[in-house]
């Protein structure tokens, strides 16, 4: 049953996935994360980076890499078609349409309205990753002063460093050395 | 650039030439998306002449404005440009494998190693680093849209995030009301990119 699930859930993630990788997270997010509770916030940054860091589209490793952590291998295996369903069922059809009309003119509208929505989605999420990485926890805090000085420092340095267009292989491999250097500091002074 | 562009399926061994292009574009393609699209072409266009150009840079533009993964949209619509139903699936099936392949084997080191506290530190550390890059990615997109300077999207931006961050509303339905809106009101060139 759980194979059905993911294979119907990630569907629905390709079917309202527009705009690249980078959106179908918001949506991958609502699905295992808050509607399922397959995985915590925690686990969910650990599948985005990993995804970030192996070859192949952003999208399909985190849904196969979500479908693994949820259900094996066979899990892995229905996220991933499911995801793919509706591309090529839409890439067949839109191909089709293409080669005879030349023209898919009011899909232009639809997806003009869709792309400012991602961007308030791609928004959202960047903010909860954001609580999770200065808190650790998933939603933010009553006392704020809770705040984990590693996360505030790898936090910024990496901004800085993607705003000067680091490459990401280089950006996750240093806040990864970062992250246990400072990690092990804090275990020794503690 | 050949000219002449040949019957792609007629080739000898087209299905395994296209697996195999696929399979290897997709396996070391770090990033994806829009970095597999310039492979894909080189391979298909100048390589094999199994397509025109002219053919690729229309069929790329319906692969990027379609839903799902770039990536993905553009091998399912170039392999059904070249050999119809079965281009599409050897070329789908070429695009995903890898990603299933390398993710199997991370998978079973990342359950291993994520009880190891070194290896907390270190993915405590990479996972504010990845964060800093959706920041990022919803700074320059927030951005564009703003140079822009047009209203209807820009309402469109913050009534989402609100109904989405502070009311928790579902996100499948505020893309439906979205897509609908830009259907009724958004067709015009000007909201185009």
């Amino acid at each position: 049953m759980i194979y059905l699930m993911l294979f119907w859930e990630f569907a629905k993630v390709g079917l309202f996935c527009v705009g690249g990788g980078y959106a179908s997270m918001p949506l991958i997010q609502a699905a295992v994360v808050d509607t399922y509770h397959w995985m915590n916030l925690s686990e969910f940054v650990d599948i985005f980076t990993i995804s970030q860091m192996t070859p192949g589209p952003i999208g399909i490793n985190a849904a196969t890499f979500a479908g693994m952590k949820i259900a094996g291998i066979p899990g892995a295996v229905c996220a991933t078609i499911g995801f793919c369903t509706p591309s090529l069922i839409l890439g067949i059809l839109l191909a089709r349409l293409f080669f005879r009309y030349g023209d898919i003119g009011p899909i232009r509208g639809i997806l003009n309205g869709l792309r400012p929505a991602v961007v308030a989605l791609i928004a959202a999420a960047g903010i909860s990753f954001v609580v999770l990485a200065l808190w650790n926890v998933e939603t933010l805090p009553s006392d704020l002063r809770t705040i984990d000085p590693i996360g505030v420092i790898i936090l910024a340095a990496s901004l800085i460093a993607v705003r000067r267009k680091v490459s990401v292989i280089k950006l996750l491999a240093a806040s990864g050395v970062a992250g246990l250097l400072l990690g092990l500091a804090r275990q020794m002074t503690l | 650039m050949p000219q002449q562009i040949t019957v792609a399926s007629s080739c000898p061994h087209f299905y395994r030439k296209l697996f195999q292009s696929t399979f290897l574009i997709s396996a070391f393609t770090v990033g994806g998306g829009f970095v597999i699209i310039p492979l894909l072409r080189a391979k298909y266009v100048e390589e094999y002449g199994w397509l025109t150009d002219k053919d690729t840079l229309n069929l790329v533009s319906i692969a990027q404005s379609m839903p799902g993964v770039v990536a993905v949209n553009a091998s399912i619509i170039l392999g059904y440009r070249m050999a119809g139903l079965r281009g599409t699936l050897t070329a789908l099936a070429a695009t995903i494998l890898p990603p299933l392949i390398t993710l199997s084997i991370i998978s079973c080191a990342y359950d291993w190693f994520a009880s190891n506290p070194y290896v907390r530190y270190a993915l405590k550390g990479m996972q504010c680093g990845a964060t800093a890059l959706i920041v990022n990615v919803a700074i320059d997109l927030l951005q564009k849209q703003l140079r822009k300077k047009l209203l209807f999207p820009l309402a469109i931006i913050a009534a989402t995030f609100t109904a989405n961050f502070i009311f928790g509303i579902n996100l499948m339905l505020l893309i439906l009301i979205d897509g609908i809106l830009g259907l009724l009101f958004l067709r015009g060139s000007q909201y185009g990119k």
